[in-house]
């Protein structure tokens, strides 16, 4: 059996052949991706998954990173925040230095493909070094209010590219190219999303020394202000009034000085409240995540800025109901008393919170309509399912790529 | 004894690739100025495209234009004519566009823009593109036109119902045209091609579908008075 039948057991009927027919259209094809680096989350976790899946399909598909110094870092980290709207200072010399370095990295990839993916920032000047094929700009963050002179720098050379894709149409940027819509994805057999045995689920949750005793809630995401920890701990003291409950917040923290800060409110909490567990994982404790998630009887994610937010779709794949706040893509995720609750305030999520408590069959009907709801628009079957499409659909309208233009000056 | 078509019918399943555009709306003063802009492929895709994407798990507005006034701007009276508006009963989508933008500049007539939203819940338009993905299964009988129906995409019941009828402008429907054309069975082209899109669901249109056509086998074995 082929990888990508495997899926068939997790995707909706007839999803597996579509993948298979739109490969056999773009057969041969080159497809390149672009990205800041292999590791990690978000755009490098899907692609770890899809670009086995679409060589294995026919696509000759290829993934490339690029990188520098700490000044180029720097620069990128910069100008992806001020694009989404941060203030940040962008020198010119630094803008200047991570368009040189691209230029370096250029002449060191292969860059020839039928279709070219760069994904955020990072990569993007590399479109300056262009030949063939079409050039997509890949961004999954908000960058629809960006500070206005990292877009003015930025648009120059988002408009090299041919097409642009966008998490969700609230936040695409102003590009004079068509820019499409492709929500991210989750990969229902990857480690953190596979299905686990209740023996798994015990012994993982034995090893983080979580106790079953109490109903759980979980928060799972990076321990910062966008996530909202201490949002999630009020929620709890405002549930635990009524409820014998269990809070486990598990994520990363941050080495920034907001991010300790974020960290010391939130061991403090924990340390005068035994049923507050607070676990920093590592970034591979994929099966503990997993395990976690399941063992949850509300998942929260009391983001008050999220690029999509993702975690919400990991936990409504295994069935459970989702109170997240109203930011990045939770409100497309989520869908309002069906799967989970878009709050606004920690009173209304510990109202919403307290309503499932006490009405717990709600809680496997939510859960059941969330995994629908996932595995028909959030899972990695769609998104090949986009991309192939994407490609069909470009190369249907012609390989007759704009003329480059020379890179762009800050 | 079942006729055979000459020319297959081949299920064609369709692929959805979404364009954002660079038109939003605040409340619906400015809905109304966008959508009287608005492209036919931008309508379509908010009204008819609709159907495809509502799953019978939330409540049914109608179309885009609908839902989000009853959920973001919280005028339901608005909501309600809105998504009256039967879409499958217009020649044109530039015909159907003037009926909603008259609807909503009544509704400014009598009652002004209403409350406005931030633009995380604003209407952002968008348009989309289109990929057919003949899937198949093929069908030169009836008979393998309904075990064709039976196991195709629920997209490809959107692709040759509502895609072909209201974007491409073959009005009868992909299944109907092709009914009548490559097995004659006029009466039962006719049934289908009065089958009610509105408000409902792909998959119970392919209930419906499956229905006409079961009946239409029981009585001629497919070939019989249904084509006469």
């Amino acid at each position: 059996m082929s990888a990508i039948d495997l899926y068939r057991a997790v995707a909706p009927p007839n999803a597996v052949d579509i993948i298979l027919k739109l490969a056999e259209r773009v057969q041969r094809r080159r497809f390149l991706h672009l990205t800041g680096g292999r590791l990690g989350g978000g755009p490098a976790e899907i692609l770890r998954a899809a670009v086995p899946l679409l060589n294995e399909l026919g696509v000759e598909t290829n993934w490339e990173v690029t990188g520098g110094d700490g000044v180029y870092f720097a620069a990128v980290q910069a100008l992806q925040a001020a694009l989404q709207g941060a203030e940040r200072v962008l020198t010119e010399e630094r803008l200047e230095h991570y368009l040189a370095l691209n230029q370096v990295t250029a002449k060191k990839l292969r860059l020839e493909a039928d279709v070219v993916l760069a994904h955020d920032v990072q990569p993007a000047s590399l479109v300056a070094n262009r030949s063939d094929g079409r050039w997509v700009w890949r961004c999954h963050f908000d960058c629809s209010h960006p500070q206005h002179h990292a877009w003015s720098f930025f648009r120059r050379i988002g408009e090299q590219f041919d097409a642009a894709i966008f998490s969700l149409p609230a936040f695409a940027g102003r590009l004079a190219v068509p820019r499409y819509v492709i929500p991210p994805s989750i990969d229902a057999l990857s480690e953190k999303n596979r299905d686990l045995g209740t023996h798994e689920v015990a012994a993982a949750l034995q090893e983080l020394r979580i106790e079953r005793d109490k109903p759980l809630l979980v928060q799972v995401g990076p321990l910062t202000r966008d996530h909202d920890p201490l949002g999630a701990i009020n929620v709890y003291r405002l549930v635990k009034r009524h409820h014998a409950v269990r809070l486990v917040l598990a994520g990363i923290g941050q080495d920034d000085h907001d991010g300790q800060e974020v960290l010391a409110d939130v061991r403090e909490a924990a340390q005068h409240d035994p049923d507050i567990v607070v676990l920093e994982l590592p970034p591979e404790a994929q099966r503990q995540i997993n395990a976690l998630q399941r063992a949850a009887t509300i998942v929260l994610q009391m983001s008050v800025r999220e690029d999509f937010g993702l975690g919400a779709a990991e936990a409504m794949w295994k069935g459970k109901p989702v109170i997240g706040g109203a930011s990045g893509g939770l409100s497309q995720l989520i869908i309002r008393d069906v799967t989970g609750y878009i709050v606004h305030s920690v009173e209304g999520a510990a109202f919403r919170a307290r309503h499932l408590l006490n009405n717990p069959e709600l809680i496997p009907r939510m859960g059941a309509a969330g995994r629908e709801h996932v595995r028909r628009g959030f899972l990695l079957t769609r998104h090949l399912i986009d991309y192939l499409a994407l490609m069909v659909h470009l190369g249907d309208e012609g390989s007759g790529a704009p003329v480059p233009v020379s890179a762009p000056r800050a | 004894m079942s006729q055979v078509a000459k020319e297959p019918f081949v299920f064609a399943a369709c692929v959805e690739l979404r364009q954002a555009l660079d038109q939003h709306a605040h409340d619906v003063r400015e809905l109304v100025e966008r959508l009287e802009a608005a492209s036919d492929d931008s309508v379509f895709f908010h009204v008819h495209g609709y159907f495809l994407r509502h799953r019978p798990v939330t409540t049914a507005y109608g179309n885009d234009f609908a839902r989000w006034i009853a959920v973001e701007l919280a005028d339901l009276a608005l909501a309600e004519r809105l998504a009256v508006v039967d879409p499958f009963k217009f020649e044109s989508l530039a015909e159907l566009r003037e009926e909603l933008v008259t609807i909503i500049r009544g509704q400014l007539r009598d009652a002004g823009p209403g409350r406005r939203v931030e633009f995380a819940h604003a209407f952002h338009f968008q348009q989309s593109r289109i990929v057919p993905v003949p899937l198949g299964p093929r069908a030169t009988t009836l008979a393998e036109f309904r075990q064709g129906l039976a196991v195709a995409d629920v997209s490809a019941i959107h692709h040759h119902m509502v895609e072909a009828r209201a974007r491409f402008g073959r009005r009868g429907g992909d299944f109907a045209t092709w009914l009548r054309g490559a097995l004659g069975l006029s009466a039962l082209a006719e049934e289908i091609e009065h089958i009610d899109l509105y408000l409902t669901t792909p998959e119970r249109v392919r209930g419906r579908l499956l229905g006409l056509v079961d009946h239409a086998l029981e009585t001629e074995e497919g070939g019989g008075s249904a084509g006469r």
